[in-house]
């Protein structure tokens, strides 16, 4: 039987030292091996030239690059396109290449599905298939066909980052390192619907910018959209925010999905405003990408074009984000392979 | 429900839900993951008080309150300070003088295998309670899957059972915990789904197939979610579908 080989993509530097340590190799030669991976896309060992045919063959007997090519491609008639990776049967991940006039931005899967359930989300619907390592992250930049061509990653493809934040913070550390991809970390987001501890771990350990899930200032609210409001209420999200300096190096965002009725009108604003009071935030307003029997509907333009206006009065700067590939699923919260995976045996 | 926690040392894991493949504490970029100081997870040594088998693989574990909690609230356990807590829920009175949770054993885990050895009088650590699942006195229908359970059990043993259906679905005729308990009280209105076993007054299929098939749900009662986030969700859509509001419907997942 063929003895599956070690998978080098997604390991960082000091993995990669360690490697080379236990072999007896040059300590340089990591730095070497992460150059060629990360910085010059090459798989092949053969063509890491500057390694000692000796190295080379061990190599190939022992470890494999690990880059996984896209299964499947959609391409939206605004120039979206979704690519499909499969992480071993039956676990598929989707992600969403997006070009703009001034950047072009990934949208990158942390997990195969995701436990959170929030109301409003495809994904969710899919249940938890399992969490995506450094190297499955990283594979969806390093495999991108449009990869020279790409400006900024943000994590708010399918699950939650900081359900899976080792792996996450490995791979942000490969994408931001000189000897990985070398992003600035301004050119980084990650995206959380609020799991307090490790959101903490990460402000602590990461210069990358941070994006909230708010979609509504009120607890009450918010738990029946977003579960997880029950273990870890908005207010300590916030307080746990205000520990830290944002607003100069590093930039914490409030993405806000615009739900009619529910969440747009006056009394939103106010508690908005005075929910971030004295902490540097911007809103992102996202419109309402209506999914299977849903109860919820999206606020129509010109209340999601009142509601910014007022923002901004109040002093906060706020935006609407722009609809990308809607119409082959790839637009904020519709991301899902759950028609191809395998559900495990469910205990209910 | 038991979430399992993300303190950073935990990752991934969620109530109940237990990550083998990850080492006690990991060490990425140079630093050392750490429970961050934060009011949550602050973890008090506590004496166990009790640790029964109460199903294969399943134990109640009972030991000294670290403080006044809220039925439906959740608490954070570990055994070694700073190393892999979890979130399990509270699964004992309000009055009570001890704080107790229900788990399974995750072969090869980290944590409930050590949970499963403890006995009366050896230490464990564990936090303030949190959460905002709480029961109410309001008419209402608690929907579990497995260990899901544990929330309702404590709002059974805290008075708050009274007007309250109670649904829990599980693999094997052993998963229905507390039954001993729960048949008197509920009467009609506890109502077991096995997926794999047959037994006299157990419905035969998933609770979803259950919730299904019933005709009519009343409206005004508020409806509780515990449990696989798959369950949660599934369940979830067929209460909306069947013309319950989605703000009478709590839900507490595990991750």
């Amino acid at each position: 039987m063929e003895q599956t080989k070690e998978i080098l993509v997604g390991k960082t530097l000091e993995e990669l030292e360690e490697i080379v340590k236990e072999r007896g190799w040059p300590k340089y030669t990591a730095r070497q091996l992460a150059e060629w991976i990360y910085q010059k896309n090459v798989s092949a060992f053969d063509e890491m030239t500057n390694l000692p045919k000796k190295i080379r063959e061990v190599l190939k007997s022992d470890f494999e690059a690990g880059l996984t090519g896209h299964l499947k491609v959609s391409i939206s008639t605004d120039g979206t396109k979704k690519y499909l990776y499969p992480y071993g049967p039956l676990k598929l991940i989707e992600t969403a290449y997006i070009p703009e006039e001034t950047r072009n931005t990934l949208c990158v899967s942390s997990q195969i599905g995701c436990k959170m359930g929030c109301l409003f989300c495809m994904t969710g619907k899919q249940g938890f298939q399992g969490n995506l390592t450094a190297g499955q992250i990283v594979n969806q930049v390093l495999s991108l066909p449009e990869r020279n061509h790409l400006t900024n990653i943000v994590y708010m493809g399918m699950g939650e980052p900081f359900d899976n934040l080792k792996e996450v913070m490995k791979s942000v550390e490969i994408f931001t390192s000189p000897w990985g991809l070398g992003m600035s970390p301004k050119r980084i987001t990650v995206s959380t619907i609020g799991v307090v501890p490790a959101m903490k771990e990460f402000v602590e350990h990461s210069n990358a910018h941070l994006a909230i899930s708010l979609h509504t200032p009120f607890e009450d609210e918010r738990r029946k959209l977003m579960p997880i409001e029950n273990v870890y209420s908005l207010q300590q999200l916030i307080d746990t925010l205000h520990e830290y300096d944002f607003g100069r190096q590093r930039r914490v965002s409030f993405e806000y999905i615009m739900f009619k009725g529910y969440n747009d009108q006056k009394r939103h604003v106010n508690q908005i405003t005075k929910l971030l009071h004295g902490l540097r935030a911007r809103i992102n307003l996202i419109r309402f990408h209506p999914i299977p029997g849903t109860p919820l509907e999206g606020s129509d333009d010109h209340t999601i074009e009142w509601f910014r206006d007022e923002l901004i009065k109040k002093g906060i700067k706020t935006t609407i984000r722009a609809s990308r590939g809607q119409d082959i699923e790839a637009a904020c919260g519709l991301l899902s392979t759950k028609e191809m995976v395998q559900s495990s045996d469910p205990d209910y | 429900m038991a979430a399992s926690i993300m303190f950073l040392m935990s990752f991934g894991a969620g109530k109940r839900q237990e990550n083998n493949s990850y080492p006690a504490s990991v060490t990425v970029k140079n630093f050392e993951l750490m429970i961050p100081e934060n009011e949550q997870v602050v973890l008090h040594k506590k004496k166990v008080i009790g640790n029964r088998k109460i199903a294969p693989g399943v134990y109640y574990l009972s030991f000294e309150k670290t403080g006044a909690f809220k039925a439906g609230q959740t608490v954070a356990v570990g055994v070694v300070p700073g190393v892999e807590p979890r979130l399990y829920s509270i699964a004992s009175g309000e009055q009570e003088n001890e704080m107790s949770i229900l788990y399974i054993v995750v072969p090869g885990g980290f944590l409930t295998p050590r949970l499963a050895e403890l006995v009366e009088g050896d230490e464990i650590f564990a936090s303030s309670a949190f959460g905002t699942f709480y029961g109410s006195e309001e008419p209402a229908c608690w929907i579990a899957s497995g260990t899901g359970i544990a929330p309702y059990y404590s709002m059974y043993l805290s008075g708050l059972a009274r007007n309250k259906t109670l649904i829990h679905g599980g693999r094997t005729l052993d998963s229905f915990y507390f039954k001993d308990l729960f048949k008197p009280f509920f009467g009609d209105n506890y109502i077991r789904c096995c997926t794999r076993e047959k037994g006299d007054g157990v419905y035969e299929g998933r609770l979803t197939h259950y919730l299904k098939a019933i005709e009519s749900l009343p409206t005004e009662y508020k409806y509780y979610l515990c449990g696989s986030s798959e369950m949660v969700v599934e369940a979830r859509d067929i209460l909306i579908n069947k013309g319950i509001a989605f703000d009478n419907i709590f839900a507490e997942i595990y991750f």
